[in-house]
This record gives C-alpha cells, sequence and structure tokens, in this order.
C-alpha cells in the first residue's frame, strides 16, 4: 500500500525534488559569486574592506539559517517593501549564508598560493588585477575546489529548513503527502534515501570535475 | 508600546527561558554524541568488517539526512509504529544522531593520523589491543579532533533551532511566538540574532582556549 502511494504521488514528490536543486543551485551560483569577491577582499582588501567583510562573515554563519529565513522573510524584505515568494527569500538566504562559508574556502586557496607569485607577476608587467586573474585565480580554484564541493551537501541538507517559511520543497511535500495520506515512516524514509542519494550523486559529479581539472603534478587532487 | 517596555518585559523573559531551554538541548546533546562519536568512529577503524560497515552506514545516514526531516522522522513518524517521544527528548535524540555521525567523521580522521606503529609498539609493550586504544591512540587522536569536535558543537547551537518545528520553545521559538504576537518581526529576530552571535562567539574564543589548554607542548 505505502508502495503504490509512493508511486502515486512520485510526480508531487518529483517537484520538490526539482524546487530542492533550485535551492541548492541558486545558493552556490550566490555563493561562488559573492564568496569570491569576499575571500579576494578579505585578501587584498584595505582595512575598512576587510573589516566589513569579516563582520559579513561573522554574521551570517553565526546565525541558525532558521532565524536567517524568518528575519529576511518576516522581517527584512518586508520592511523594505519587497513582497518576495518564498522560494526567493530561501535562495536568497541559503545565497547570502553559503556566501560566508564560501569565502572562507576561497580565502584559504588564495592565501594558500605563496606570495611570489604575486611578486613574480607584477615584476613581469602584469597589474594586480591581471595578476590575480591569470595567475593566483587559476590556481586557488583548483585547490578550492574540494572544500567548496563539502558546501553541496551541506546546502543541500540545509536547504530543507526552508519548509519553516513554506517554500515547497522535497521535505515539505513529503510532509503535505504525510497529512494527505497518513502513511508516515515509508513516505519520511523515501523522502531520506532521496536527499541522500542526491548528496552522493552531487559529491561524486563534483570528484569526477576535480579529477578532469586537475594540473598534473599540482594540487591536492592533481598527483 | 513603548519600546524599552516591550524589550524589558517582554523579550527579556521570553529569551531568558528560550535561551535556557537551547542550553538544555545543547549540554544534554553534547556530551553523548561526542561519546557516541568516539564508539562510531573507534568501530570504523578497529571493528570487524560487518561492524565497521555498520558504522559506515550509520555516519552516512545521518549526515546525508536532513535534520529537520530527522525530528519530523523522530517526532511524527515514530508514533505510527508506537514509538512516541517527548517534544524534547525527540529533538535531543535527533541532535544525538546528528552530532555523533559528525563527530565520528573528525575523531576518525584523526585516530587514522596517529602512526599505527604506535599501536604495534603499545602491543610489543604488553598492553592489550584495547588497552592500547583507550590510553595510547585515543588520547591523542582525540586532541587532534578538538577543532572538528568544538565545530560541530557551535553548529549544535545553531541547529538547535529546528526543535522550534516541532514545538520544543527554545530561542528561535521564543522569538517567533513574540514576534507574531506583537508584529515585531525586525526588532525581536534581530534581537534573537544578537543573542546567537554572542552565544557563538563565546564558544569560539572557549573552544579555542580548550585547544590551546590540551595542546601537546612541542
Amino acid at each position: 500500500m505505502a508502495l503504490e502511494i509512493l508511486i502515486d504521488w512520485f510526480p508531487y514528490l518529483f517537484s520538490g525534488i526539482v524546487l530542492t536543486l533550485g535551492l541548492v543551485a541558486a545558493a552556490l551560483i550566490i555563493g561562488v559569486g559573492l564568496g569570491l569577491p569576499l575571500a579576494l577582499g578579505q585578501v587584498y582588501g584595505t582595512l575598512p574592506v576587510r573589516f566589513i567583510i569579516s563582520i559579513y562573515v561573522w554574521f551570517f554563519r553565526g546565525l541558525p539559517v532558521l532565524v536567517l529565513l524568518f528575519l529576511f522573510y518576516f522581517g527584512l524584505f518586508p520592511a523594505l517593501g519587497l513582497d518576495l515568494p518564498a522560494f526567493y527569500v530561501g535562495a536568497i538566504v541559503l545565497g547570502l549564508w553559503g556566501a560566508a562559508y564560501q569565502s572562507q574556502v576561497f580565502r584559504g586557496a588564495i592565501q594558500s598560493i605563496s606570495e611570489g607569485q604575486m611578486t613574480a607577476a607584477r615584476s613581469l608587467g602584469m597589474s594586480r588585477f591581471q595578476a590575480i586573474r591569470s595567475v593566483i585565480l587559476p590556481q586557488a580554484m583548483r585547490i578550492a575546489l574540494p572544500g567548496w564541493s563539502n558546501q553541496y551537501p551541506e546546502i543541500l541538507t540545509e536547504s530543507s529548513v526552508c519548509y519553516a517559511i513554506g517554500v515547497a520543497e522535497l521535505l515539505t511535500r513529503s510532509s503535505q503527502i504525510v497529512s494527505q495520506t497518513y502513511v508516515t515512516m515509508p513516505i519520511y524514509l523515501a523522502c531520506a534515501v532521496i536527499f541522500i542519494l542526491l548528496s552522493y550523486a552531487g559529491t561524486s559529479g563534483i570528484h569526477i570535475l576535480e579529477k578532469k581539472i586537475a594540473i598534473p603534478g599540482f594540487g591536492p587532487g592533481g598527483s | 508600546m513603548d519600546q524599552i517596555t516591550f524589550i524589558l518585559d517582554v523579550m527579556v523573559p521570553a529569551f531568558e527561558s528560550g535561551l535556557l531551554m537551547t542550553l538544555a538541548l545543547v549540554a544534554v546533546t553534547a556530551p553523548i554524541g561526542l561519546l557516541i562519536g568516539i564508539g562510531v568512529a573507534c568501530g570504523r577503524v578497529y571493528g570487524g568488517k560487518g561492524l565497521s560497515w555498520l558504522m559506515q552506514l550509520y555516519a552516512i545516514f545521518f549526515r546525508g539526512c536532513p535534520l529537520l526531516l530527522l525530528l519530523f522522522i523522530l517526532y511524527f513518524g515514530l508514533p505510527s509504529i508506537g514509538i512516541v517521544f517527548t517534544p524534547f527528548v525527540a529533538s535531543v535524540l535527533g541532535f544525538i544522531f546528528c552530532n555523533s555521525a559528525y563527530n565520528s567523521e573528525y575523531i576518525r580522521g584523526s585516530i587514522i593520523s596517529i602512526k599505527e606503529g604506535q599501536l604495534i609498539a603499545a602491543k610489543a609493550l604488553g598492553m592489550t589491543r584495547n588497552q592500547a586504544i583507550i590510553n595510547i591512540v585515543l588520547p591523542q587522536a582525540l586532541r587532534r579532533s578538538i577543532p572538528g569536535i568544538s565545530n560541530e558543537f557551535i553548529y549544535l547551537i545553531k541547529y538547535s533551532s529546528l526543535a522550534y518545528m516541532i514545538t520544543v520553545i527554545e530561542l528561535t521559538g521564543a522569538s517567533k511566538l513574540i514576534a507574531t504576537k506583537y508584529f515585531a518581526y525586525n526588532e525581536t529576530f534581530f534581537a534573537v540574532a544578537l543573542v546567537y552571535l554572542a552565544l557563538v562567539t563565546i564558544t569560539t574564543f572557549g573552544a579555542s582556549a580548550l585547544e590551546k589548554k590540551f595542546a601537546i607542548p612541542g
């Protein structure tokens, strides 16, 4: 019986998977798009820039996602006159939150490139920006990849907290099915298995990518 | 309502009881989570094939399953097969599973980082395998996993907020209730954010002090 219900409701669950992956993708894209400039600012910026960025990182890393969601969904966005749908709020919050973590991964990778390379690039006539773009970042990003890929399962599991503001992602839909059908354990366990499979599939995918872009003899995945 | 009266008469008492609940959740979870984490890690490294596989499954399941879903399973799911927990017990159980699974990974990593020669040397000195693990390997391995474990402790403070979703009124729950009741979302959530930031910042300093204290000189 439980299996029949699962099959009947699978399309409904499936759109939940799509929304969950949408949240994760948004969080990763915002995470890189914002986390990388934050990391660069923290390494190469002036003192005030570094200070502001470290406040940002401290704030978003110190708070539970649930509190961040409540703060932005019920507090900040309405106060700013923005009436965003829950999905967008969830994606933005996960993105801002993920950026704080990812910036630290990138920062560590950038700092692991020896300073001599910057000096060498400058002495070859490159500008600071050119040196960062063509010398430091191509190496740093490869070093950052394993640490960055660890963010994926974390964001995936954390995305389920968007349940609290009513985003119709996988967990929300599973609980809706539970309250409609009164079949609890099989549905919840199926949901858990889907989450674990998504986590596993994503991590393996990133490992393949790591091997592909590795420079032979360079970096953690390279040798 | 006057801001100061609101803060003093509404926020402070609510946050006080919420904070106590959060601290209770953390205080019950952390030691048990650490002990089970050590057990799982030892099982994975030193256990036979079956045990090691089982422990790995434990770590994969509880790290891959979102904590919120785990809490739903414990609180809404298990009653359907006749097991009923109070919200507090259900959240503590969920936190313990999650916390111990992550801790086991850190501890496993540091156990592996201790040279195997030490175990052989201890055995050569007449220690049994268990004695060697408890007296030689673990004291070193646990020291090395302090950064990871304290990181996980900070995570625990943060994810204890999820207990609110199964009706435990801790900090986040207390703030949500007064925010909704008095329609003061920004003030309340910013205030609760400050409480969490204070908790996390204090813990961070405590953790690095602990790390220094237990460092092996040289």
